[in-house]
Formats: C-alpha cells, structure tokens, sequence
C-alpha cells in the first residue's frame, strides 16, 4: 500500500513537469503581444524595454526555468513566509501578472475559495443525489423510476452549464424572484441571517454545476450496480439469508463504488471547466473568471499559473482516485 | 421408523418459466423429487438441462434471476416446521431459512466470495443474522468452522481476502459459510467443476465426512457421472428441463433404463479404458455401431523436438517495481512428438503446462532451451521467419467463448488465416472453407451466422475448422474439451481424432482430465511444478505410474463406479510449494532415472513425496 501510493506520487512529479512545459510552449506559440495594451503615445524604444522587463527577450528555455524556479521554488517561500513569519522570499521575483502587475499567486489566493465554496458544494450535492438515484435506478432496472431516470440524466448531460445557467436565471431569479442571479464575494457570513443570505446566493451557481455532475454519477452509479448485481458472489449474499438492504447497500454497493470512486475523481476538473463559464454567468469573482480575464489581456504568466492549476487539480485528484481504488479494493492493495 | 423416513424435500410439479425478449422459456417443468435425511441425491444433466434452475428454485433464489415459478409444491420440513411449502412462502420468511436451515454451495469459489470482505467478515455475517452472536462469539464460532473444513493455518485465513487463497481453500470458506448455521439440507451445484482432480478428491470426501458429522442431506448438482458414482446414493438424471430417470446409484449405473442415461454414461471417458490396446482410437458412441474403430498408429518420425525449455517470469515488487524474484514456469522440459500422434501433457493448474504450450508458439517468450520443429529451431527464428513457420503450428483454445470473435461471422473467421497467408481468395476461398466446415461437421448454413448463435461444442468445432485451415503439421490442443458437456467432448473428441488419421496431423494435447488423455495419447508427460516429473508411453504411465506425484493424480481421479468408491478419508494436505524463487536461485537440471525403455521418472526433489 506505502509502495503503490509512494510510486503514484513519484509518477505525478515528471507527469506535472511535462504538462507545464506543454502549456508554456503552447502558450508562447500564441500570436499575441502583451505590450498591446499600452498606449500608442508610449515611443517604440520604452516598449522595447518594457518588454526585456519583462524577461521576452530572452531564450524560450531560460523564461520557462525562471517561471518553473518562480512557481516552485519562491511562491511555496512566500507561503511558508506569510504562515510562520519567516523571511525565505524576501526580495526574490514572483510571478508577476503582466495585467494588474501585482502576483499572481496573491490573486489566486483570493479568489480560490469562492471557486472551491462553490464547486465543492456542487459536487457535494450532486454526490449525495445521483448516489441513492443510480442504486435505486439499477436495483429496479427498467421500472418508472429508472426509464424517467435515465431520460432526465441524458437531458443534464447534454445541457451545458452555459444554457441551464441563463435559463435558472430567468426562472428562479427573474420570473420567481426567489434566489439571486448574481453572487456577491464580498458578503461576509458572520450571523444565521447572512449565512442564510449566503446559501440563497449559491443556490442557483450550485444547482447549474450539480445537475451536470449528478447526470453523470448515476449513469456510472447505475451501470457499477447492474455489473455487480449479477455477480456470484451477490447470490452466496442471499444464499446466507442476508436482507436485500444488506445485499444491496454493504456487499453491492462497496464493489460498485470501486469505479465510481474513480470516476468521481476524475470528473471533478471537468466541474471545474464548466465553474470557469458557470463563474461569468453568476458573476462570482473565482478563479475561473480571473482566467477568462487574463486571456483578454493577454496576460501570460498569470495564464501560464492557472492553466497549471488546473492541471495540478487534476493530477492531484488522479492519485486520490489511485489511493482510494486501492482502499476499496484489496486486491490492487496487496499488488 | 416412521417419522425418520419423512422426506426432508418434497419436490412436486415444478415449473420454473424465463421471460425473455423472444417470449417465456421453460426452465424446468414437471419435476418432482425428494430427498431424505441424511442422503445424498444427485441432481445429473447436461448444462441448460435446468439442474441449477431447480436448486435455485427450490431456495427461492430463481427469482432473483429472472425465473418465475409457475406451479409446483416444495414441501421443506425440519424441527421447526412440517411440510411448509416453500413457494408460497413470503422472500422475509425465506431469508430464516436460507443459510440457516438450507444451506449452499457454488461452483465457482473464484467468484463465489466477495472480493472486498475479508474471510472472517464473511463467515460471520450469517452467523449474525441467524444465530443473533455478538461479534466475538461468531468471531470463535468462525474459526471452529475452519477447522471443520480443514483448511491449514485457520487463523491467519480469518483476516485474509479471498483472492489471496487458492481455489481449493476458497471451496472450502464457501463449504464453511454454507454449514454455518447446521443446516439440514445442503445444496452443492457443481463445488467441484472448477477445480483440480486431486483437490476435487478432497473436497468430495470433505462433503461425504461432513455429512455424516452433522447428518444433513445433501442435494448435489453436477455434469460429471464420475463424480456422481463418487458420492451419490440416490440419482436424478434431468434432460430438458425434466427428469428422464431416477433411482439408485447402482441401478443407475448398472440398470439404466432410459436411452438419454445410456447415451450419457457411454459418452463417459473412463480411466482404463484403453488397457491392452496399443494404439488411440475413437471412442464407440453409437452402440449399435459394428465396425470397431480404427487404432490410429502415426509414425515414429519426430516431428517436433523439445530440449530443455526453460520460461520464467519476472516478479516485480517495491517503489520503483525492480525485478525481485522469477516465476519458475517452466523448467529444463524436454520431450519428443512423432508425426501424426499425439503427445499429452497433464498436471494440475499452476504446473506450467500451458506455458509450455505458449513458449513453443513462442506467445510467450521462452528464457532458454530449443523448439525444433522438423529439426529448425523455432526459437532462434528472426519474426518472418517464424510467421512462416505459424503456418505449421495451430492451436485450439480452451474457452470456445472468448476465442472467437464475437462481431464476426464464422466464415470470416475460419477464412482469416487463409487470407493472412494468401492461400486462397475468391471462389477458391469460399469452396476451401466450406470444406472445412464439412470436415468439422457443420452445416453450411452456419457459414453466415455469429459466435453467439452457436452451442460450445459448435463453436469449438468452428475453432478446430480455423486451426486445420493451413494444413498445419502441428495442432496444441489447450484443455480444447475442458469446458464441454460430457457428449459433446466425446464428439468433439472422436472428430480430432479423425482428423489426426485423415490429414496426418500431430498433436501436443494439454490437459488435466486423466481419462481423456487415456483416451487420445500415444505419449504423456506429466507435469508438476513447472517439471516434466514422469514421461513415457501411454501403456507405461497408465499402467506403471511411479513418480509419487503420478501416482496421486491417478488414485484422485473418480471413477464411474459406484462400486469402487474413492476412500481418501484421510486427507493429506499437500500445499503446493512455490515456484516463485529469488533472482540468483539456480535450479538444478532435470534428471532422470529410465526405469523401462522410453519410461522416464525425475529423480529431483521438488517436495512432493
């Protein structure tokens, strides 16, 4: 078990160094300009010097390894020094937002729980309805239930956030009135009255990000029981005089979860993809939303951190779905 | 007296009827039995005969499979209830008695446990449910189960998982899950199909001890009237989804009455059937055939020369999955196959035999060692050489399931391999596997059609057509009857050797099943532990075993008897050592003793004495 999780992680350092070569490649590939935003009365020869400033002048290699020594190496400093008071980063170069020319990482670090807030309540929901769902569905296979099931999933999942988003809108918060269409960051939650304030505000965001990932769940929650229903062992359960709750909710249920676990996992950067639009729609000033400012502007560096985010995201929730196969599942344990 | 001779069971009319997409199909129908106190009935038939369908039925475990029991009593009676018919029962009330007054046993221990529990958490839950222990008490009561069923190192088991036992021992937690609760009947459907010879010895005198220790009846379903002659006292033979005949084991032996019991007790391979003759030959199927079948001699020309074949497998362990040990599969094997008869290689799962079968294909890649085949050495052959050389050597699989393409039609497939060589196209092709399909006994009509609308026997057929295609000199037949009903193995069985006498084709015939190998071979080798541990002709190995593993595999094998019951009552336990050893162990090289001409015995120790 320490072997297998020891060696998942050491595959995920190379694994995380090549995606960030990737997205600088791709991203210096772009035909873009960063000094396009400055104004045109400013002479050609101070742009010339903004620009080696800002390190373009120099070798495509060199800019990657000072962006690889800035995110590596001096923003965990700059963490490590904000928590213990330390001073490891003192007068070192972070990564510097070419748009707001303050770093990066500090904008990040306010913007990421709103994101988190928001998409992990979503996930949480959608977890906790498409579980009971894909059981019940599969359990009475072709029944009202399932049939009706199978159709509303196929609707959420054909439906991108970016249509149910508008659509929310205008039901619940034009034509109801009941919730707002807009999240406000700055509110505070310091009493139950601004708390309830704020779950009224993530009702609407939440509902768009769940129904996509509930759709999802239940189809795989559903097809894992039908799998395992079938199994012999399913019938040695029954031939013991088990109940079907225990049949179905200890002995089913822990071998379907074996997949759905992983797909759990691995579906949840998708959520974040769709947080990215679902964030425009609500206003909520996530992470999402600062990426989708930063490719306005063209603003490299701070595209370069997050795209890296995202895919740290990624990888990271990869080895989880890896560990958590291998606790449910004692034969990939013992490997 | 009296009150002793009331049936446990009483099976009476059932019907148990299947919905599906093309409308309901009879399982079972009319089918009534009963069984006794402490007696064994044998439930016999042929796979889709509906033996399973009315065990399930008869514990209320149908339904969960889609079956629906139409009509039919089963009256079920112990101390606790009289005659209580068991299909108007309630699925609540018939959670108390399942596990607890009947208990059952499945055919595959592999699939049979739950994966993720451990053993003891498995072992327990029943013992909860019905018996009301705490945790610890059936904890205990677990472990005297073990015991019960002899399986070593009972403690250590508790907290294992199942896929780290072996099948056997895996047979054994099932047995122990199934006595749990000192049921009074208990139900076996096919405990013993999947597993080794000398293993099934095992289990089936475990079942005979525990039966007479807790005096319960058994209810035992099975294909295989070897193994019914082993354990039965009374038999119930099924055919269709009805009973064809039933009566006493010896009657039924001795007397059978209806011609589908005599078709199936002749199509029986029996172990010494071949005394005294010299040579294969094909087995009489049709009793009213006169001609006797022809001895199929081959040649004493070598046709394909194994020489110290040596394959290992790397074991890989730790953070960075380095080579830790070897996997000693095969090791310092050699043996000779004349042209046109047929070598066999037996042993139990795990020896290594079809490694050997692999290796020489070269579908695994051997460490060291020659294949000559006609005197060219396969393994030092550069990749074209050796697709030519493919061209020589087919092989038949053991699953007719998953060997043919499920998406493609049956001539497609036997075609394939003459179009990868460019044997034939066009109407060329089309007459060829025809032909090939007349070779193997099937109908034209099949030429267009899918796997899936075939029967097992079918498909090997199908299987046999594509291997024979090329004209192929060397046919590796992989336990290629294993997985067939007794009938259709001996159909299949007497086609191969028809084949052998018509297009003169060598055989390398792996297999564990004793008596078919009696049946087809001119020379065996047998094999444990990835070593040839005794080779000589059918006659010697037969008649003279004396390597002490050969020995056992003999004496394990059930013989259709009821009169010459195996008595292994004393088990021995017999683990099998492991062929897994460190990277700098060197093994010793096969040597032999010739104790008659051509009869060779391994005189290396490899633990089995």
């Amino acid at each position: 078990m320490f072997d297998y999780t020891v060696r998942r992680l050491l595959i995920a350092v190379p694994t995380l160094v090549i995606i960030s070569l990737v997205i600088f490649l791709v991203l210096s590939l772009a035909p873009n300009d960063p000094m396009a935003q400055v104004p045109m009365t400013v002479p050609p020869e101070v742009k010339e010097k903004m620009r080696e400033a800002l390190g373009l002048g120099q070798p495509l290699y060199v800019q990657f390894w000072k962006w690889l020594v800035q995110f590596f190496w001096i923003e965990p400093q700059v963490f490590i020094d904000h928590y213990f008071g330390t001073q490891f980063a003192e007068g070192k170069l972070r990564v510097i937002s070419w748009q707001t020319r303050a770093p990066v990482m500090d904008t990040v670090v306010e913007r990421l729980p709103q994101t988190l807030w928001v998409v992990g309540m979503s996930y949480v929901v959608a977890i906790a309805i498409s579980i009971p769902i894909g059981i019940y569905s599969a359990y009475k296979q072709y029944s009202v239930f399932d049939q009706a099931g199978t159709f509303i999933t196929m609707v959420g999942y054909s439906i991108p956030p970016f249509f149910t988003g508008p659509l929310v809108i205008v039901i619940f918060a034009v034509n109801l009135e009941w919730f707002p269409s807009t999240y406000d960051t700055l509110h505070k939650v310091v009493d139950w009255d601004s708390f309830v304030i704020q779950m009224r505000q993530m009702v609407l965001p939440v509902m768009v990000l769940a129904i996509q990932g509930t759709a999802q769940i239940s189809r795989y929650m559903r097809s894992a029981i039908l799998d395992n229903l079938n199994q012999d062992y399913v019938r040695t359960a029954r031939a013991k005089g088990l109940s079907e709750s225990i049949v179905i909710l200890v002995h089913v249920l822990r071998n379907s979860m074996i997949p759905v676990v992983t797909v759990i996992a691995l579906n949840l950067p998708l959520i974040f993809g769709g947080a990215i639009i679902t964030e425009q729609v609500f206003k909520v000033n996530g992470i999402g939303q600062q990426l989708i400012l930063a490719i306005y502007a063209n603003d490299l560096p701070t595209i370069q951190t997050l795209t890296f985010i995202f895919a740290f995201l990624i990888v990271g929730m990869n080895l989880i779905a890896d560990v958590l196969y291998a606790i449910l599942d004692p034969r990939i344990r013992y490997e | 007296m009296g009150s002793e001779r009331k049936p446990i069971v009483k099976m009476d009319g059932l019907k148990v009827v299947f919905q599906t997409k093309l409308g309901s199909v009879t399982g079972v129908e009319d089918l009534s039995f009963s069984i006794f106190p402490g007696e064994t009935v044998c439930l016999v038939g042929e796979s889709g005969s509906g033996k399973s369908v009315s065990s399930l039925a008869l514990m209320r475990l149908i339904e969960y499979d889609g079956g629906n029991i139409e009509s039919g009593k089963v009256l079920f009676s112990s101390e606790s209830m009289s005659d209580k018919d068991l299909i108007k029962e309630n699925q609540n009330d018939m959670r108390n008695i399942r596990g607890n007054e009947i208990g059952m046993i499945f055919q595959e221990p592999m699939t049979a446990l739950n994966p993720v529990f451990t053993i003891s958490r498995q072992l327990t839950e029943g013992l909860r449910v019905h018996k009301g222990l705490s945790k610890d008490a059936a904890q205990k009561e677990a472990l005297e189960l073990l015991k019960k069923v002899r399986i070593p190192e009972p403690e250590r088991r508790l907290n294992q998982f199942p896929h780290q036992l072996s099948g056997g021992m895996r047979q054994r937690i099932v047995i122990a899950m199934a006595l749990a609760c000192e049921p009074k009947l208990l139900i076996a459907d096919e405990p013993t199909t999947a597993l080794d010879v000398t293993i099934q010895a095992e289990i089936l005198s475990l079942l005979n001890r525990l039966k007479k220790e807790t005096g319960a009846a058994v209810l035992f379903i099975t294909h295989d009237m070897s193994v019914v002659a082993q354990i039965a006292d009374r038999v119930v033979v099924m055919y269709h989804g009805k009973k064809v005949e039933e009566g006493d084991v010896y009657k039924i032996f001795n007397n059978p009455e209806q011609d589908y019991t005599k078709k199936l007790l002749s199509s029986v391979p029996k172990l010494g059937a071949m005394v005294g003759k010299k040579f294969p030959e094909a087995m009489k199927l049709d009793i009213s055939q006169d001609a006797d079948p022809i001895p199929i001699k081959g040649t004493n020309e070598p046709l394909l020369e194994v020489r110290n074949l040596t394959t290992r497998f790397p074991v890989t362990g730790g953070i960075l999955r380095k080579k830790v040990a070897n996997l000693h599969a095969v090791e310092d094997v050699s043996f000779t196959l004349n042209k046109g008869q047929t070598f066999s290689l037996v042993g139990e799962s795990g020896c290594g035999k079809t490694t050997v079968a692999r290796s020489i294909l070269r579908l695994e890649e051997a460490m060291s060692g020659q294949v000559l085949m006609n005197g060219v050495d396969v393994l030092k052959q550069s990749n074209a050489e050796m697709l030519k050389q493919r061209l020589n050597m087919q092989m038949v699989f053991q699953d007719p399931y998953g060997s043919l393409n499920p998406v493609m039609q049956l001539f497609d497939q036997v075609a394939e391999p003459l179009l990868n060589f460019k044997m034939a196209k066009g109407e060329d092709l089309n007459k060829r596997v025809a032909n090939l399909f007349d070779r193997v006994r099937l109908p034209q009509s099949f030429l267009t059609r899918y796997p899936h609308e075939l029967s097992g026997g079918q498909r090997q057929r199908v299987a046999i057509a594509r291997a024979i295609a090329l004209n192929p000199k060397l046919v590796i037949l992989d336990e290629a009857v294993s997985a067939l009903d007794v009938s259709v193995q001996a159909s299949v069985l007497n086609l191969l050797l028809e084949l052998q006498v018509e297009l003169g084709l060598s055989y390398l015939f792996v297999s564990h099943d004793m008596a078919v190998v009696e049946r087809v071979s001119h020379f065996i080798g047998v094999m444990y532990l990835g070593r040839m541990v005794e080779i000589g002709d059918r006659k010697a190995i037969f008649e003279n075993p004396s390597h002490p593993y050969t020995k056992a595999l003999m004496k394990a094998v059930p013989v259709a008897d009821p009169k010459k019951r195996n008595k292994i009552d004393d088990l021995k336990f017999k683990p099998i050592s492991s062929p897994i050893h460190p990277l700098e162990h060197i093994p010793d090289p096969s040597a032999y003793s010739e104790i008659k001409r051509g009869h060779f015995v391994l005189k290396n120790e490899l633990g089995y004495s």
